[in-house]
This record gives structure tokens, C-alpha cells and sequence, in this order.
């Protein structure tokens, strides 16, 4: 919202800079987002900072108020004038200018003179030709054979506006005298301010002036509400009915009769388009203008038409919902279709002329021949109009201040407000008296705020005079009894609560408008409440740094996805391993590749691993995150925890000057070892794995973690066709999904430690021939058992196929390491466990010693 | 005599030998097993009777003379070859070095961290709640009732199950605390809400569907306005440096009352003005404010009795303070080029 410093001094006093007032405003809650200049100088403020602006100042002696007394013809050009100007001067200057709003005046003596802005020579203005910003000082230059110094200005060439079609006019006397700087005249501050919906009260250049008497405690001056009323009553001239008081509190309405459609003064055009408002004709432009001054919206009927309506007879509005199936062109010229939630206003036959708040009805508008205006000042429930709104996407000033709550009291203020200047800017008579159906009129909030209760809730004593003299500066009726405020909260206010909400409302005002700076800074010294312990986060944060220690980087992915794309991870025909639930869904998704929350980190991980081997030969990732599975019975979803890895390319990080890069890729056991290194950091028990039936991983490359008989997650390589239906064609991708909360309820963080051998290991290795389809974790377990409490260690080191071993079988090499903390081994002691394995190996698994 | 001419042979070459292989091969061809000395030594049965003796002693004279000659002259070698080894040994140390993998946490993990532990420092601790929610812990219970014009601040993510969304901000949180950590409203809680939360908005540099949020609460018999202040400006010093310097500014939140912007002095330009803070001196870094009497009921607690304060940062958001991140959504894109910086 647009609010010119010029506006707001009619209101209030002003004496500090703008830029310390926009600190001020801002610290308020009233976030200035930005100072526009229009030829004034910026001010410096010690201790506050602010970006400097490069707009053009004007020069207060070049730049003037000039009064063009006579327009001449120029003897040798069609196109240019001469506009002789009164700049307060003795004499009056000629001005060679092309403006072609000066030619209706071409050969002519003003009587009434026409006031523009008059640039000297050796003034600074921007070039007014130029298509991009140029400042340029003017210097003299005979036009046409013509001597000319100075020049009189467009609104392009000061800055306040891309206007260049012809020089500024007044036609009005603008209330300086001739000579007077152009700052003092046009100069103005347009402070950019963005509200929270706590401020619907400041949606106007009142309510923030409003806001200022408050925080500068200066005396607040209201628009003049006085009507001058000479025509025959209203009453009998209309006839409204609310249907429903709590969609529609009030309505009132007044009657200019006679008046002309023509364009507005100057000055309320420009205060328009200070405010960014495109002036239209003075009924229009009134109705603009006290919105934008006094906050409440009005609208404008031409009475005729509505008496046109009611076929000749009172016209009768009565206010609604609209019924299903209803229409109503609009004056956008746009027929709408009307939704039982649409308050609607409706003439003497029950059809819509007018949708309430939003946009006024096609029929009914004000056009140029309109000569009696009904204008309407009403007032909607807040969430009524937010709804229209939306629906209709009809978002405009009127729509923004209805939709965030106007007060019922502004009704009858705008009203008179209106109808007066519309009768100033049109003439007319007003009739007199004012129709005002009000039928639940809003009881004033008072609200008893005990001194002790600032102090609890501030942390800082407040005696209450003080606290009073604080929130009668915003207006707000106090009587202190005692230490306690009885307050009455200001008609216009529907931020202020009751009871206890309205004392921390009120707690809020004292504070803000104290200045939040004075309120001191204390540590709580409240109980501490009990510390607990947090396994859930603690193992959690100790999963991420033993992944970082392993190589892993960390990634964190869009939750978002899409079915279809999970969808991809299941090979062609085949039936998918991930949970077979729905998907939460989205009802409103932003874009079409995130509409429901994913069942998988896979998927992201793989886009991800697709995105970085455009650049990469060597990925090594994990994310930890939560998927959303719906439950049946229950409205909201499991959130469990995954753990997602993958790596794929290069085993060893290569690229270095040395040539020392070899061509192994990682493979299953890369991963495979980097999850038992995870689980032995994390001292999970319990753990094993075992093949894995996923069909999105590489049939006989995957497993699953199997952690107390429970599956915990697969890992592996990626099917092939997957990879294929990706448009996967690097190295393997190999990658896997864990059940994070099963492997850390499995975790043993009080594990104890195996203390330090004392006596010398002894280190045998042995051979063992067998079929190919014994599994290494059968081997390894019949070794460990047949080894007993002296068999310390079992390393696989060598797993051979070939030449020497017959067809179907393979050889397993182990280290083994026999040690007993209790004594030094015998050799005779191991070679009866050794043989013990041996033979164990032969009568459970068909083992043969390898040759 | 033969003993000394093989006496002086030997000295006379040692004194040309110039490197540890030409002492190893001078110490075989004159000490060594097969060596001169040793075969002289085994030739003593040739030798009279009577000049066995002397031949013996003068041959073990020299023997341990040509031994300590041996071991100076070693000594020597070495300590020119280990002269010439780390002249000749030199490297180009400006050459990069060998990459070693490394891994690392995601940019937004490690500030959460920070959070984590800065807040725990402060008894503040950590407690995480769900990303999908019901409307009422989102809105209704935060006072945004339906249709209240601050759900305008928050475009929300439905779910196509009615009532249900996802989360906006971590305060639904809040309510799920109280409750559970509450006791019917009789307990204090001092707790931080890190999540992730998600709006309805277009994806650009500037504004992401998902975005972490890390909410304070606290709630007490004795908790103030001042202690607000107070504790955000020790975070502040903790994270941003003891000398940080923080302002409040009214704002507006449905779920606390008052409310209040924070403010920290732009650590980029000390205060100075820089683009990052818009030349104002100043960077927004949380949003606070005393917890909403309504907002304590629907927590259990009766808030004539009971007060607290509630605070909210963007890790992201302060995360591309700190390191220039002009676009939000490198957090996300999960670019190696990008994670690999932190």
C-alpha cells in the first residue's frame, strides 16, 4: 500500500524525517518496504541505515512554480508555442515548448493563468526524450530561431511519471504563489508499506496517520465529515432490508441529486495516482479516494437506473446470499456465475444487481449521463468476502479491506464522507438525512487489564498511569482504578479481543507503542523443566557421522513425488516390493512432478544419482527421512524413518596428476561392507543378511538386512531393467533402503568393551573346498562353532573358482586366530581345534581341505 | 709380505668407496667369509711354525684396524648419501595432493546442529513431530480458526483426505508438546521443534515448497516477555558472534500475542549496509513472541496462570546468509558440486 507523506500530514503533524519515520512505522509493525522520493532530498539520520536513492532532487531555485499568463504562437513553427511564465520574476519568461496540451491555448491570454513547473537554466531534469534514465541540465539553446533558457516540464522530466505526452498543468491555483520551489508544490515521499492482517485499521493513509499520532504522540486531525444537505429527505427514496445482520451488520446509504459525471480536480487525480489509482470521473474517483483516505470502500449507483428497475417505483435492495444458478454481469462486462456463498444485493424483483464488497452490477453502474447518485456504504463479514474473492479471483482494493474486516462504525463516516466530495466535485444537492439499517449495532469492547498482569507477561513494571497514558494515545477510552485499567477499545478496532485475550492484546499496544527497545532483557528464571534423554535423535545424528566417516555425503530430497515415478523402480510386469498402500495425496499440487508423498527414498536418490553423473564418475550418498504411509483406520499417515544409500563409479577416487587411477568400479560388497561398518558403529545385534526378494534390485545382487528375524531393508545392485527404464547407462548403481527405527531399536549403545589379549595369538590359515551353493555364512558358522571359545577370529581372505578346484565348486580361504586370555596355546592344543574344524567342515558342508 | 700388501689394498680402496653398495661389496671382497683377510687367516697352516704367532696376532691387528676403518669409512657414506638423498629427494610441494574421499553432511544438517546444540546449552531440547497434520493442530488450535485471514500468510499443501495437510510450520508442534510433555498443563516445557515444513508456492530462487523451520517454546508459571528478548539475544551471541546485536519489531502471528520480528545486525557488513541486508544494517532472522492465551488453553495449560514464549527460524534462510546462497534451491537439487563445498 501506497501512502504519500503529503496525504498523511493532513492528518497528523509530522516533524522528523521520513526515513526515521519509516523506522519508526516499521518497528511499529507497519513495515515500510520501501521510500519513493519524488523531488525532495533524502535525509541522513545518524545510526540508521538505508540504501541511498538516485532519484532526481529538485533544485529548489531552478525548479519553480511557474504560471503560463499567455500562449504564443512561434512565428517560424506550426508545432511549438511560446508560453510566456510567471516564475515571480520581474519579467516573464518565454518558453519554447511542443507540449500539445498548450495548443488549445495557442494566441490566447490567461486570465485565469494555467500553473505548471518551470525549469531554469542549469536545472537538472531527466531527459524526456530518452528512452532509458538520462538526467540532463538544461542550457540555452534557440529554438527555431527563437533564444530559449528555460523550459516548462512533463511529469517525465521531474520523475513522476513516464509521462511525456504533454507538460504538467494546473488549472486549478494550486495555493502557492508563482516562484514557489517545485519540492514545495509537488515534492512528496511515498512510503511503501506492507500489512500483516492484524492491521486491517491502517489499509488507509488515516489509519496509518492514525498509527503515527500514536507513536509520536501528536494530536490526530479526522476528514471532515460534515455534509451539506439542501434537497428533499432520503427517506422514501429507498428502501433497503438485511436478510442476514451477521453476513451484512450494516448498511447506509445517501442521495446526491443533479450532480454532473466529469473528470476530478487536480488535486484528488493526483493524490490517486500517488496512490497508484487511475483517476475515471469524480463519482468513480470519490469513491477511490475515501477509501484510500478513511479505509471504507463505497460504492455508487446511478438512482435512476435502480428506480428503472423497480419500474418506476422505491427502489427496494435487500442483501443475500445468492441461490445456486444465479447471475449477475458485472461492470467488467463479465457474467458471473453466482455460488450460495456470495452475499449478493438484489432490486425490488429478487435479481442480483450487485456483487456485495466485490464488484458493483453492470446495470445499475454510473455512466456519463448519470445525474442522481445513491452511494452505498455497507459493511460484510470479513470471511464471507474472503471466499468471493477466491472464487471469483476478483481481487481489488475494495475486496483486500472487506476480505481483512472493516468496522460497521466506518459505514456511516464514508458515506458522509463521500456523498459531500462528490457533491463538491459535481454538484448537485444532498438530500437530506441518512438511510442507516443497523439492526445489531456492535457493543464497544472494554476490557479491565490489572497493572500485575504487564508485569507478568512483560517483565518490566508498568504503573498504571503510565500504561494508560500509553493506549490513550492509540485512542483507546482508560479509567484507572486502583491498579486497574478499565479500557474501552475505539469503535474502528476488531484486533482487540475480550477477557484474557484481549488483556495480552492490550499488553501487545502498551509494549508496541512504548517502543519494544524499552522492555528489558532478563534470563528466565522459571523451573527448568526435567531433561530427558532423546535416543531417537542422539542415534539418529551418530547414524549420520558414522555414514560422513564412511565416505558418505549427505543428501536431503524433495518429499514430493508422484506415483508414477515411484513406479518406475518396479521393473516391467513385475510385482512391486515397496508398501502396498495409497499415497498421501495431494489435493492441490503445484506442479505435476510433486503430488503425493513418496513411499521410497530410492526414487529421489536415483534422479539425484542421474542429475550428478552428468559430471561425476563417482557417487557416494545417503538421506535419512521419513516416508508417509497411510494406515487403515487412522486419518493421518506413518511417518517411519529410512535410511537411503547409494553409490555407484569408481571404487577409488582418481583424477589426480600421480596416474594412479584404476578402473575397479564399486560393486554389492562396497555397499555391503559400508552397512556392516554402520551397524558394528552403531553395535547393532541381531544382525544378518540373506537374498533378498525386492524386485527392484538385481535378483542375485541384493539382500536384505534381516535383524532379529525381521526384514530391516534391501540392498543391491539396481535390476537392469530399472536402470534401463531410467535411461541408466553408467557404472552399476548400487543402492539400498534400511529401516532406520529397526536398526537403531537394535542398537546397543551401553555395549561392552572386549578387553585387550594378553597372551600371543596364534594364526593358522585354512583352505576348504566346497559346492557353490553353500553359502559363505554356513561355512563361517560351522567353522565358528566347531572352533569353540578358543577360536577368536574367522577372516575370509580368498574366495577362489577355477583350474584347480573341480567344476560346481568353489575355495574359501579363512585366517583364523586361536587365543585364550587364559593361557599361552600349545601347538598341540590348536591342532586338535584345527582338526575339529576340519572334520566339521567335511561331515556338515561335504568340505574338502583344498589341495 | 702378503698380509700387508692385502692390508694396504684395503685401505687404499676404501678410501675410493662412495656409497653403501661399495662398502657392502669391500666388506665381502676383504671381511667377508670368502674374503681376502678370511682366506689369508685360512692359509696359516702354510706358514712356518714359528711366525704362526705373529702372522696371527699382526693378521687380527689388522683385521679389527680394517673393521674400524670399515665402520668409519660406513659411517661417513651414509651420512653423504643421506646429504645427497634430501638434495636430491626434493618435491614439488605446490603439486595437489593425492584426493582422499570424503563425506559430509547436508548444509542444512549442520546448521540444525548448531541449533541443536546452542538451545540444548540453554536447556532447550529437541522435539520432533509429524510433517502431515491434521487442520486443527496446523490452524485451528493455533487460532486460525477456518477462514482466518492469517492461512492467507500460509499457502497450504491439501491432502485429499479432508482436514488433512501438510504441515506449514512447525507450530502444530506446540500443541503436540503441551499435551504430551504438559501433564494436563501442570509442567513447564523449554523445547526446540525442528522440521521440515512444506507451502504452496512456485519453486524459484527465492521461495521452495519445503523448507526447514526450528521453533522454540517455552512455558512456565514465570516466563516474560524480557526473557524472550533475553534468551534470543544469547542465542544470537552464540551463533552470530558475542558482539551480535539484536532489535525486536512488532509483528503479527495468530498464535502469539504480542509478536515480534527479530532482527540480528547484519554480520556480513557489521551493520555498515551491505546488498545482503538491503542496506538497512539489519537481517530478519526469526519470528517470536509471547504464546497466544488460546494457543496455551488448546495446549491444556490455563494461561492466567501460565505463560510462554514462542520463536521461529529458517535454517535454510540463515544458511544462505552466512555463505552467499543466492538460490534456495541448490539445497534441495542435491548437487554434489554444491554439498561438497560444506
Amino acid at each position: 500500500m501506497k501512502i504519500p507523506l503529503s496525504w498523511l500530514r493532513e492528518f497528523v503533524e509530522i516533524d522528523i524525517p521520513p526515513e526515521l519515520l519509516a523506522e519508526k512505522l516499521t518497528a511499529a509493525g507497519l513495515e515500510v518496504a520501501k521510500i519513493t522520493y519524488l523531488g525532495v532530498p533524502q535525509t541522513r539520520v545518524e545510526g540508521l541505515r538505508y540504501p541511498n536513492s538516485d532519484h532526481l532532487v529538485w533544485d529548489r531555485s531552478k525548479l519553480l512554480l511557474g504560471a503560463i499568463r499567455e500562449v504564443k504562437p512561434h512565428p517560424n513553427a506550426d508545432r511549438l508555442v511560446l508560453a510566456m511564465v510567471d516564475y515571480g520574476a520581474a519579467e516573464v519568461e518565454q518558453c519554447v515548448t511542443g507540449a500539445p496540451n498548450l495548443f488549445e491555448f495557442k494566441g490566447q491570454t490567461l486570465e485565469k493563468p494555467l500553473y505548471t513547473i518551470i525549469a531554469l537554466e542549469g536545472a537538472e531534469v531527466w531527459d524526456g526524450h530518452s528512452d532509458e534514465p538520462k538526467r540532463m541540465v538544461l542550457k540555452e539553446k534557440p529554438l527555431r530561431g527563437i533564444p530559449n533558457r528555460s523550459m516548462v516540464c512533463s511529469e517525465k522530466e521531474l520523475g513522476m511519471s513516464e509521462s511525456h505526452d504533454g507538460i504538467i498543468l494546473m488549472r486549478q491555483d494550486p495555493g502557492f504563489a508563482p516562484g514557489t520551489p517545485a519540492q514545495d508544490v509537488l515534492g512528496d515521499v511515498i512510503f511503501e508499506i506492507e500489512l500483516t492482517p492484524n492491521l486491517a485499521r491502517c489499509y488507509s493513509v488515516f489509519g496509518v496517520a492514525r498509527e503515527i499520532a500514536a507513536l509520536l504522540d501528536k494530536p490526530l486531525r479526522a476528514p471532515d465529515y460534515n455534509v451539506q444537505e439542501s434537497g428533499a429527505p432520503v427517506a422514501g427514496t429507498i428502501e433497503i432490508t438485511i436478510t442476514d445482520s451477521r453476513l451484512n451488520p450494516r448498511f447506509t446509504a445517501m442521495l446526491l441529486r443533479g450532480t454532473t459525471i466529469q473528470p476530478s480536480p487536480e488535486w484528488l487525480q493526483r493524490r490517486l495516482e500517488a496512490v497508484g489509482q487511475r483517476p475515471i470521473n469524480n463519482i468513480v474517483d470519490v469513491t477511490n479516494y475515501v477509501m484510500f483516505e478513511m479505509g471504507q470502500p463505497l460504492h455508487a449507483f446511478d438512482y435512476d437506473r435502480l428506480v428503472a428497475h423497480a419500474n418506476g417505483k422505491t427502489p427496494h435492495l435487500t442483501t443475500r446470499l445468492a441461490r445456486p444458478g444465479e447471475t449477475l454481469k458485472t461492470l467488467d462486462g463479465s457474467v458471473r456465475e453466482l455460488t450460495p456463498k456470495d452475499i449478493i444485493i438484489t432490486d425490488n424483483s429478487d435479481t442480483p444487481i450487485s456483487l456485495a464488497a466485490v464488484m458493483g452490477g453492470f446495470d445499475t453502474e454510473i455512466s456519463d449521463d448519470t445525474t442522481n447518485v445513491l452511494l452505498e456504504a455497507a459493511n460484510w463479514e470479513f470471511i464471507s468476502i474472503r471466499r468471493t474473492t477466491h472464487a471469483h479471483k476478483l481481487f481489488s482494493e475494495a475486496g483486500t479491506r472487506f476480505s481483512r474486516g472493516v468496522h460497521p462504525s466506518q459505514a456511516m463516516l464514508g458515506v458522509r464522507r463521500g456523498i459531500e466530495l462528490m457533491r463538491q466535485t459535481g454538484g448537485g444537492a444532498v438530500a437530506s438525512g441518512v438511510i442507516d439499517v443497523y439492526p445489531e449495532p456492535a457493543p464497544a469492547i472494554q476490557i479491565d487489564l490489572p497493572e500485575s498482569e504487564i508485569r507478568r507477561i512483560m517483565g518490566m513494571d508498568f504503573s498504571a498511569k503510565d500504561a494508560a497514558g500509553l493506549l490513550k494515545r492509540a485512542a483507546f477510552e482508560v479509567n484507572v482504578k486502583g491498579d486497574v485499567l478499565h479500557v474501552t477499545v475505539p469503535d474502528y478496532r476488531m484486533d482487540i479481543g475480550t477477557g484474557v485475550v484481549g488483556q495480552a492484546d492490550l499488553i501487545e499496544e502498551i509494549a508496541r507503542i512504548n517502543g519494544f527497545e524499552h522492555i528489558p532483557v532478563t534470563i528466565i528464571t522459571d523451573e527448568m523443566p526435567p531433561q530427558r534423554p532423546n535416543p531417537h535423535l542422539t542415534q539418529e545424528e551418530k547414524t549420520r557421522d558414522l555414514l560422513t566417516q564412511l565416505g558418505f555425503r549427505e543428501q536431503i530430497s524433495y518429499r514430493l513425488t508422484t506415483p508414477e515415478t515411484e513406479a518406475m523402480l518396479v521393473p516391467p510386469g513385475a510385482a512391486s516390493s515397496f508398501p502396498n498402500v495409497d499415497y498421501v495425496r495431494l489435493a492441490n499440487p503445484i506442479t505435476l512432478d510433486k503430488t503425493a508423498l513418496r513411499h521410497t527414498l530410492l526414487g529421489s536418490l536415483l534422479t539425484n544419482a542421474i542429475e550428478n553423473g552428468r559430471y561425476t564418475n563417482r557417487q557416494q550418498v545417503f538421506e535419512i527421512g521419513s516416508v508417509y504411509l497411510p494406515r487403515e483406520g487412522e486419518i493421518l499417515p506413518d511417518e517411519p524413518r529410512r535410511l537411503g544409500l547409494l553409490i555407484t563409479g569408481a571404487r577409488h577416487i582418481g583424477g589426480g596428476w600421480m596416474g594412479d587411477d584404476t578402473d575397479a568400479v564399486v560393486d554389492f560388497f562396497d555397499l555391503k561392507g559400508a552397512v556392516e561398518h554402520l551397524l558394528a558403529g552403531l553395535h547393532v545385534e541381531g544382525a544378518r543378511f540373506t537374498r533378498a526378494a525386492h524386485t527392484s534390485f538385481h535378483p542375485g545382487r541384493s539382500a536384505a538386512l534381516v535383524i532379529d528375524g525381521a526384514n530391516a531393508g534391501t540392498f543391491g545392485e539396481l535390476h537392469p531393467l530399472v536402470a534401463r527404464a531410467i535411461g541408466w547407462e553408467g557404472a552399476p548403481l548400487i543402492l539400498g533402503e534400511l529401516d532406520l527405527d529397526a536398526i537403531l531399536n537394535a542398537a546397543r549403545p551401553l555395549f561392552r568393551l572386549t578387553p585387550l589379549p594378553v597372551t600371543p595369538p596364534v594364526l593358522q590359515d585354512i583352505a576348504l573346498v566346497v559346492n557353490d551353493t553353500v553359502a559363505a555364512e554356513e561355512v563361517e558358522r560351522v567353522i565358528r562353532t566347531a572352533g569353540g571359545d578358543l577360536l577368536k577370529q574367522v577372516r575370509l581372505f580368498d574366495v577362489y573358482t577355477g583350474d584347480q578346484i573341480p567344476a560346481g565348486h568353489k575355495s574359501l580361504a579363512y585366517a583364523l586366530t586361536y587365543q585364550t586370555d587364559e593361557r599361552t596355546l600349545t601347538d598341540k592344543e590348536v591342532a586338535s581345534v584345527h582338526a575339529k574344524i576340519v572334520k566339521a567342515t567335511e561331515r556338515e558342508l561335504g568340505a574338502k581341505l583344498r589341495a | 709380505m702378503e698380509l700387508e700388501s692385502v692390508y694396504s689394498a684395503a685401505l687404499a680402496e676404501l678410501e675410493s668407496v662412495t656409497t653403501s653398495d661399495g662398502m657392502r661389496d669391500w666388506e665381502i671382497k676383504f671381511l667377508g667369509k670368502s674374503g681376502a683377510l678370511t682366506q689369508l687367516l685360512r692359509g696359516v697352516g702354510q706358514i712356518p711354525k714359528e711366525e704362526r704367532a705373529a702372522f696371527g696376532k699382526r693378521a687380527n691387528e689388522i683385521k679389527e684396524a680394517l673393521t674400524a676403518a670399515f665402520e668409519a669409512r660406513a659411517e661417513l657414506v651414509k651420512g653423504q648419501e643421506l646429504a645427497q638423498d634430501l638434495e636430491a629427494g626434493e618435491i614439488d610441494v605446490t603439486l595437489p595432493g593425492r584426493p582422499r574421499p570424503m563425506g559430509g553432511l547436508h548444509p542444512s544438517t549442520q546448521t540444525l546442529r548448531q541449533f541443536y546444540d546452542i538451545w540444548a546449552e540453554m536447556g532447550f531440547q529437541v522435539y520432533r513431530s509429524r510433517d502431515v497434520e491434521t487442520d486443527d493442530m496446523n490452524f485451528t488450535y493455533l487460532n486460525m480458526p477456518p477462514d482466518h485471514p492469517a492461512r492467507d500468510m500460509q499457502d497450504t499443501f491439501y491432502t485429499t483426505t479432508p482436514n488433512v495437510i501438510l504441515r506449514t510450520h512447525t507450530s502444530p508442534g506446540q500443541i503436540r508438546a503441551m499435551r504430551e510433555l504438559g501433564d494436563g498443563g501442570t509442567k513447564p516445557i523449554r523445547i526446540i521443534l525442528p522440521g521440515m515444513c512444506y507451502r504452496y508456492e512456485q519453486i524459484t530462487a527465492r521461495s521452495e515448497i519445503q523448507f526447514h523451520q526450528v521453533e522454540g517454546l517455552a512455558v512456565g508459571r514465570n516466563i516474560r516477555m524480557s526473557d524472550l528478548k533475553g534468551t534470543i539475544a544469547e542465542y544470537a551471541r552464540k551463533f552470530f558472534g558475542e558482539n551480535a546485536k539484536v532489535r525486536f519489531r512488532a509483528s503479527y502471528f495468530p498464535f502469539t500475542e504480542p509478536s515480534m520480528e527479530v532482527d540480528v545486525e547484519c554480520f556480513l557488513c557489521g551493520g555498515e549496509g551491505c546488498n545482503v541486508c538491503k542496506h538497512s544494517g539489519w537481517l530478519e532472522i526469526a519470528g517470536s513472541g509471547m504464546v497466544h492465551p488460546t494457543v496455551l488453553e488448546n495446549g491444556g495449560y490455563d494461561p492466567r496462570e501460565w505463560s510462554g514464549f514462542a520463536f521461529g527460524m529458517g535454517p535454510e534462510r540463515i544458511t544462505m546468509l552466512k555463505h552467499g546462497i543466492r538460490d534456495i534451491r541448490y539445497f534441495w537439487g542435491n548437487d554434489l558440486r554444491f554439498l561438497e563445498q560444506f
